[in-house]
């Protein structure tokens, strides 16, 4: 069997509401897997039930062999988990938090301290080993968490957002971090994301997951290709847009907010043609298309990263205010 | 699960709520002063208008004693609802322990704390002529300790209802402050009127205080093997419903 996550039928209801609705899924061993979505979306929802901290309303999942449902305690030694939210003690240093996570896995007794090295060596935290976790940077205290999801050497690894709200240098550290890891184990990671840069840089397969359903399952390399063609923005007072639809490589017309935008077949060849039918144009911008427009294409809904990166910083902050 | 695995994993919660209690060491200091304020001042001030056989002062030390005790094994107790707040507690719960592991571990963790509190209450007392002995600082550590098992699993049931750490307070108001005050630390009981009467006995602290005052100063209204009793029945009592109430939680 090569399928390390098999998720079949899985449903999570709250009251009416839907947060995970039938969703099949099956994961190979060593892969990395995303899960792609807007806010609300049901990632959590579905990691927390395939980490067993939640009970699903209907349907199965088995993960290394082990059903979620009947035999949790199995499920959770083999699983490591880095949380959306920060959920280590403050008041503990980072040695003493990872200290009691290789308690509470088993880890031999005289090998605890070499493994808590090792994991913090990886992400780059050994000096700070020692200081207690409420004097780390937002960063740093996500770098402890991964350490420890991975203390135990799980087969899988989940993690939830794993670089929500931290500052672009940050995250291409991490990503690099869980792309080392990859290589140097074979170990399944599972990410939830709605960084879709993320999404392209780190998956090997991604689903795109809106309203609690899978809309979409593919390898990234094929959900790039969704889109055939380029896109074409255009913004202008008086745009032409019944004109521009009636062109034969014109494939998409939709009208945002601010702008026009086309998915155009061969668009070095056929630009000229297509400014010279649009009328009157402020602003042309032309792009092959990212996961972005195939996320859009998929949800009608846009999440840009810069408005994302925006809204998330605000949200964690909030968040942790709240708390 | 086997045993070895079920114990290291109480050594894990004990570890954590060590650490925290040697990390946090203005957690100590206000639990040990409190009781010395009142000591000091209420004492002081009370002891100049009652007459009590004994040395008010001397008469009211049992009590600080249980004191420290009911407000450090409650709170810490109920902090689980910190845990909630901060997703600490996934982390636990997510872990392969036993929902049960994660509660006798936390209960010792919280028990270590509330004795360790009391030990340098009775060093500071041993210094203000409270007539201790080795015998008698021996008798009262094993009544600190039932009692102290008893609170923090107690604490810990009301935490695991609480939803936010905004109801502490609760706590404090309808669990504490009540359990403190009914429990005989400040007077004696003999001369109450029947009906708060009733409510003491119905305070495991008072028997706690009751036993303290025995094997301290010789004067109580009942036997320490009874007070024992008692006490070890309420422990019985609240680790069987903890650990339901562990089991049942959810986040
Ligand atoms: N305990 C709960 N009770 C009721 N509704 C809930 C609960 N937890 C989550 N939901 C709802 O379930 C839906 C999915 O939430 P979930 O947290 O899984 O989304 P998400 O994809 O992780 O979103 P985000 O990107 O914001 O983290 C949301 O509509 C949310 O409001
Ligand atoms: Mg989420």
């Amino acid at each position: 069997m090569t399928e390390t996550i098999e998720i079949k039928n899985l449903t999570k209801r709250y009251g009416d509401l839907v947060a995970v609705d039938h969703v099949n899924l099956s994961i190979a061993r060593g892969e990395i897997f995303g899960l792609l979505g807007p806010n609300g979306a049901g990632k959590t929802t579905l990691l927390m039930i395939l980490s067993t901290l939640l009970k699903p309303s209907s349907g199965e999942a088995i993960i290394n062999g082990f059903d979620v449902i009947k035999q949790p305690s199995r499920v959770r030694q083999s699983i490591g988990m880095v949380f959306q939210d920060p959920s280590s003690d403050e008041l503990l240093t980072g040695y003493e938090n990872l200290k009691l996570h290789a308690l509470m896995y088993d880890v031999p007794m005289n090998r605890i301290d070499e493994k808590i090295d090792e994991v913090l060596t990886l992400v780059d935290l050994e000096k700070r080993k020692n200081h207690k976790v409420k004097t780390y940077s937002g960063g740093m205290r996500r770098r402890m968490e991964i350490a420890r999801g991975l203390l135990h050497q799980p087969h899988v690894l989940f993690l939830d957002e794993p670089t929500l709200g931290l500052d672009p240098q940050t995250r291409e550290h991490i990503w690099e971090y869980i792309e080392s890891l990859a290589k140097k184990t074979s170990m399944t990671i599972v990410l939830t994301t709605h960084y879709m840069e993320e999404a392209e840089k780190l998956c090997n397969r991604i689903a795109i997951i809106d309203h609690g359903q899978i809309i979409a399952l593919d390898t990234t390399e094929n959900l790039r290709h969704t889109i055939t063609g380029d896109i074409v923005s255009l913004k202008g007072k008086n745009l032409l847009v019944e004109e521009l639809k009636k062109l034969a490589f014109v494939k998409k017309a939709e009208q945002f907010d601010d702008h026009l935008q086309l998915t155009v077949e061969n668009s070095g060849k056929n630009l000229q043609e297509l400014l010279r039918t649009a009328g009157e144009i402020d602003f042309v911008e032309v792009h092959s298309p990212d996961l972005n427009d195939v996320f859009l294409y998929y949800t009608g809904k846009e999440i840009r990263e810069s408005e994302g990166d925006m809204t998330e910083h605000i949200r964690s902050l909030t968040r942790a205010k709240q708390k | 699960m086997n045993t070895r695995k079920f114990l290291k994993g109480i050594y894990a919660l004990w570890y954590r709520e060590f650490k925290v209690f040697l990390n946090e060491r203005s957690r100590i200091i206000s639990s040990v002063f409190l009781p010395l304020f009142w000591y000091f001042i209420f004492g002081g001030g009370v002891g100049t208008i009652t007459s009590t056989g004994v040395n008010y002062q001397h008469f009211i030390f049992p009590g600080f004693l249980a004191m420290t005790i009911i407000f450090s094994s409650l709170f810490n107790g109920a902090y689980i609802v910190w845990d909630k707040k901060i997703d600490f507690l996934k982390e636990v719960l997510i872990s392969p322990l036993s929902r049960t592991a994660i509660f006798i571990g936390k209960v010792i963790g919280g028990m270590t704390d509330a004795l360790l509190q009391a030990s340098i209450l009775i060093i500071i007392g041993c210094f203000l002529g409270i007539p201790f002995t080795a015998a008698n600082i021996l008798l009262s550590f094993c009544m600190l300790f039932v009692l102290a098992i008893g609170l923090v699993s107690l604490g810990l049931i009301i935490g695991s209802f609480l939803e936010s750490p905004e109801s502490f307070g609760l706590v404090s108001s309808f669990v504490v402050y009540p359990l403190f005050l009914l429990s005989g630390a400040l007077y004696p009981l003999d001369k109450l009127a029947a009906w708060l009467k009733v409510l003491t006995h119905l305070d495991p602290a008072t028997y706690a205080v009751d036993g303290l005052r025995n094997v301290i100063l010789g004067s109580s209204s009942m036997s320490f093997g009874y007070d024992l009793l008692i006490v070890i029945s309420f422990d019985i009592l609240m680790i069987f419903t903890g650990t339901w109430a562990f089991n049942r939680m959810k986040l």
